[in-house]
């Protein structure tokens, strides 16, 4: 196993984002601010309760998951498109490196900074609602699954795709419309009987760890 | 011996057949050149020995390490300076330089990094990004990407590709302080001087066929035509018809002939033209021969095979 070059890899990929860490900080913040205005405040103060918790609440898992999918998704087909848009992926290839270890270093890193923004969002969340994690140790290990499995299937998407088109494609056509209909701002069981079923097809229904 | 290709074929999805069988042993501490018009399969070459590209069959052999079932340990040895300029553009010297090493298992070394980027004219430009810089540095710090690592085999892909002169001539003296320091070298190129100036060996690859790999000075002697300039004292109106064979030329302003002969042949015709000259009376001013280029060689190689 060649750790050294996954440090590198993981180490290079965090420092990209380190170098936008305004980007990286600032977004998350103001995106959950401005839900919370706009849902809770808004919207909310008409909707007292969801499922026997303030609707302010209710929405800070969906807001959560909403960024981690689509952040994971999209900094796991960053990682490994852009050495292949700009051709530096001959290093990766020519090195003494299996594809796991590459996998481990980029998936790795994607899912550290989704992870990193989930928190984020999270302690923003805490200024505008009374929280309370019922299971800490179980939200956090659900937290880093859902990081790794999105990144993993950026990864995928970042190495299928052939341009910025295509590798945006699946977190705005697919991720984030599966989880806004996912129940990440409402409760599936508020929905009439026929759309509570065809609800159940949408595989993200049931992952805010509500 | 430290890198043996055996058969090597390389086909692509679109049925392109780019390596047709190549086979090529060299030896530890040499320089080879690869030169060959653009599509010969030059950088297919490269790429396959590397591990960019998987070969369709053939086998290939660094220090004795199967590149497929001993990667790990054939690409250690190998450094790529790849042909295109492609670098993180947001990213900077110092740090590109040491995540090269970290992929090939090793630890930053501060000492290392110094050295390399002093030897390339990079020291102060380490903490730069890669977007600052020019296109000779750029190309530079390619370089040392894969110098940093400690290669035994260092490829070339074309490394002077739109340099200019100066440039040039301070990558042959890298390229000889390499050599010096036991580095084999494979580069590729089609200016045929580079090869001429820094090669031992040079191999011509044409249309995925290595036609030859010959040692530079046998190439040169083998293939190697001769032109003998003769200056004469008087100007010639018009040659006169003893010579009017193919091999001799006048120049336009009659004070110069021209005799191409081939050094291979056991006669070469010098004496009989020049005895030829005494009996015409021609006085004569000055005789210089020059010997046919590489370049030269190359062209009649690659016609001849096409032939």
């Amino acid at each position: 196993m060649n750790f050294q070059a996954v440090k590198a890899i993981y180490f290079f990929e965090m420092a990209r984002f380190f170098r936008t860490l305004l980007q990286s900080f600032v977004s998350p913040v103001i995106s959950t601010s401005l839900y919370f205005v706009v849902f809770g405040t808004a919207i909310g103060s008409r909707i007292q309760e969801v499922e026997g918790i303030s609707y302010g609440a209710f929405i800070v898992p969906g807001l959560i998951m909403l960024s981690v999918m689509t952040q994971a998704t999209s900094n796991g087909s960053f990682g490994i498109y852009f050495p292949k848009f700009i051709g530096t992926i001959y290093e990766l290839l020519s090195a003494p490196i299996s594809y796991f270890e590459i996998i481990l270093g980029y998936v790795g890193a994607a899912a550290t900074k989704a992870l990193f923004i989930g928190l984020v969002i999270l302690a923003t969340a805490a200024i505008f609602v009374d929280l309370k994690i019922l299971h800490p140790v179980a939200m956090i290990l659900f937290l880093v699954l859902t990081c790794i499995s999105f990144s993993l299937l950026g990864f995928i998407l970042g190495i299928w795709a052939r341009n910025f088109e295509q590798l945006q494609l699946v977190p705005l056509l697919v991720v984030t419309p599966l989880v806004f209909l996912g129940g990440s701002f409402y409760s599936v069981s508020m929905l009439p009987p026929i759309w509570q079923t065809i609800s159940l097809f949408n595989k993200l229904v049931g992952t805010f760890f509500r | 011996m430290l890198l043996e290709v055996n058969e090597l074929r390389k086909t692509y999805a679109t049925g392109f057949e780019a390596l047709k069988g190549i086979s090529l042993k060299v030896n530890k501490g040499e320089i080879l050149a690869l030169l060959g018009p653009n599509g010969a399969g030059k950088t297919s070459l490269i790429s396959t020995i590397c591990g960019i590209t998987n070969p369709s069959s053939g086998s290939v052999f660094i220090d004795g390490y199967d590149i497929s079932k001993n990667f790990r340990d054939a690409r250690k040895l190998v450094g790529l300076v790849p042909q295109d300029i492609t670098l993180e553009p947001f990213e900077k010297v110092a740090n590109t330089i040491n995540f090269s090493r970290g992929l090939f298992g090793k630890k930053k070394d501060d000492a290392l990094t110094e050295k390399i980027l002093t030897k390339l004219a990079l020291w102060d430009k380490r903490d730069s990004r890669l977007m600052e810089l020019s296109g000779g540095m750029k190309r530079r710090v390619l370089i040392a990407k894969a110098l940093i690592h400690e290669p035994r085999l260092l490829f070339l892909d074309e490394p002077t590709a739109s340099v200019d002169v100066e440039l040039r001539q301070s990558m042959w003296n890298v390229v000889a302080d390499l050599k010096k320091d036991g580095v084999t070298i494979i580069l590729t190129t089609h200016y045929i001087e580079e090869a001429e100036a820094i090669a031992d060996r040079v191999g011509i690859i044409n249309k995925g066929e290595l036609l030859l790999v010959e040692e530079k000075t046998s190439l040169m002697q083998k293939f190697g035509q001769k032109i003998l300039n003769i200056e004469l004292q008087k100007r010639l109106n018009q040659l006169p018809k003893e010579f009017s064979q193919e091999n001799v030329k006048l120049s336009d302003d009659g004070l110069t002939l021209t005799y191409i002969y081939d050094t291979k042949q056991k006669k070469t015709g010098i004496t009989k033209l020049l005895s030829n000259l005494s009996n015409s009376g021609i006085n004569l001013r000055d005789i210089q021969t020059d010997q046919s280029s590489l370049e030269e060689i190359f062209v009649n190689l690659v016609k001849e095979k096409a032939e």
